[in-house]
């Protein structure tokens, strides 16, 4: 096999890089820098407060109210994503938090999921949020379960599970497609407090509209700080808004340049 | 251990997938599809037999404690027959599998997709009762837009649509653009924290 391997490379006149895509490599790997900087230098990861956060803020009101209800707490990552996708990643973080104080205030916590791997994920996170909590027996793994694949199978059996448990909150945050506003609508009609965070931007629509709490944008990924309040990962929150300003920088230049000289072209990469 | 041997492997492969990103190489492409579709299927194949028999095993329980049992059992034969199906008569046009996707299937997802008119419908009554000035805001750019497009806006004014569609690429577009930066900066900050290992919630928790 290595040898195979070293044949085609051997063979094949294509070069290894593409200069093409220079650009996304000078802008990743200043990224990049950015990020570690602000996460290892000493000084950058100083503390810095965040803004307040009114949908990471009620988290804790929507699991105390379950808790007062005696009715539980239903968490969906979307049907949109699989566990590759950032923002799965970010809704694990958040569903880590959660999870930690549903066990502490014995709220019982349904997780249904259309991602077999995303499933099994989601029961380790859980499993270990009620570990550390000193809570393993509380722990009961049918709630984390996998329902469809199908969009639509999923969103019925999402609706359906609402409206029998009819849970107290409801988080649904992760990538949503169309079914977003069957579930964000069934949760209303049963009083449920949502709260609600995606990266699909079609779909933020609908959650503004139809839930108490909307994560927009960045704050869905700036969670995972927000609620543990980890320095290094809050500090890689900071290098987000460094990159920000560099791009706002880079926006005003290139649209005073375009406004100065129309036909040039090398603010278009 | 138990958790930097995951680490390093997710470490390695994001390292090794980042890297052929930026080759056109066929080794580099033929790695990169390796990575990315061949071992993401084999990892899929056996979580799905995991998602089978929890999904089985919780509707079993179910139905032995008398909670949902009509919904639990209608499940269950689906998630039989239709292996089964597959199985004996194939997956071919006209085969008994087809015709129960074709006949059942797509018409019950069909139902659930339809539901979304009436939820389109209730979302927007509650979204669009001017409350305050942005809910105002709100109201306005929607009425526009629906009157933008249908017949009416065209014979009411020639410049209504023109309006409308500087609503949509102008000032929406812009703010979803804004929105768009902030995912992107959010996912790659989230994405180098998962490798360099400070983000450790997807392994399970901190210790």
């Amino acid at each position: 096999m290595p040898l195979l391997v070293l044949v085609n490379i051997i063979a094949t006149g294509t070069p290894w890089f593409d200069t093409g895509k220079l650009p996304i490599l000078i802008a990743a790997i200043i990224a990049i820098g950015i990020v570690l900087i602000a996460t290892y230098h000493r000084r950058s990861r100083e503390r810095f407060q965040l803004r307040k956060i009114a949908g990471l803020e009620a988290v804790e009101e929507a699991i105390g109210r379950a808790t007062e209800m005696a009715r539980p707490l239903l968490y969906t990552p979307g049907w949109g994503g699989d566990i590759q996708r950032p923002t799965t990643i970010a809704s694990m973080n958040i569903l880590s938090h959660v999870a930690a104080r549903a066990a502490r205030y014995d709220c019982q916590l349904v997780y249904p999921t259309h991602d077999p791997v995303i499933m099994s994920v989601a029961q380790e996170v859980v499993k270990e949020s009620y570990v550390q909590e000193g809570l393993a027996d509380r722990f009961n793994e049918d709630n984390i379960r996998y329902v469809s694949s199908s969009q639509f199978g999923y969103a019925a059996a999402v609706e359906g599970l609402i409206t029998r448990l009819e849970p107290a909150s409801i988080f649904l945050l992760g990538t949503f497609e169309a079914e977003s506003l069957i579930m964000a609508e069934t949760g209303n009609f049963v009083g449920a407090i949502q709260i609600a965070g995606t990266d699909s931007t079609i779909q933020l629509s609908f959650f503004i509209v139809a839930c108490d709490y909307t994560l927009i944008g960045e704050e869905l990924f700036a969670a995972s700080g927000y609620l543990s309040g980890d320095q290094s990962i809050l500090a890689s929150v900071r290098a987000q808004d460094m990159m920000k300003l560099i791009i706002m920088v880079l926006l005003l230049i290139a649209v005073i340049w375009a406004s100065f000289a129309p036909d040039s072209t090398w603010w278009r990469f | 251990m138990r958790r930097r041997i995951p680490q390093l492997i997710c470490g390695l492969f994001g390292l090794v997938v980042f890297l052929c990103y930026f080759s056109s190489h066929p080794t580099a492409r033929s790695i990169y599809l390796t990575v990315t579709l061949d071992y993401w299927q084999i990892i899929f194949a056996f979580t799905l037999i995991v998602g089978a028999i929890s999904f089985v095993r919780v509707n079993l329980r179910g139905i032995e404690r008398g909670e949902d049992r009509s919904y639990r059992i209608a499940s269950l034969v689906g998630v039989i027959t239709m292996p089964l199906l597959a199985l004996i008569w194939g997956l071919k046009g006209g085969s008994p599998f087809m015709w129960v996707f074709e006949n059942i299937q797509v018409p019950m997802q069909s139902t659930v997709f339809a539901l979304l008119a009436f939820f389109v419908a209730s979302a927007s009554y509650r979204g669009f009762r001017a409350r305050s000035m942005q809910a105002a805001i709100l109201l306005g750019a929607a009425l526009l837009m629906l009157i933008a497009r249908s017949t009416i806006g065209d014979m009411l004014w020639a410049r209504i649509p023109e309006a409308a569609e500087w609503v949509r690429t102008t000032p929406a577009m812009s703010a979803r653009r804004a929105i768009l930066i902030g995912i992107g900066l959010g996912s790659l900050t989230t994405s180098v924290r998962v490798l360099i290992g400070i983000e450790r919630t997807w392994l399970g928790g901190e210790k």
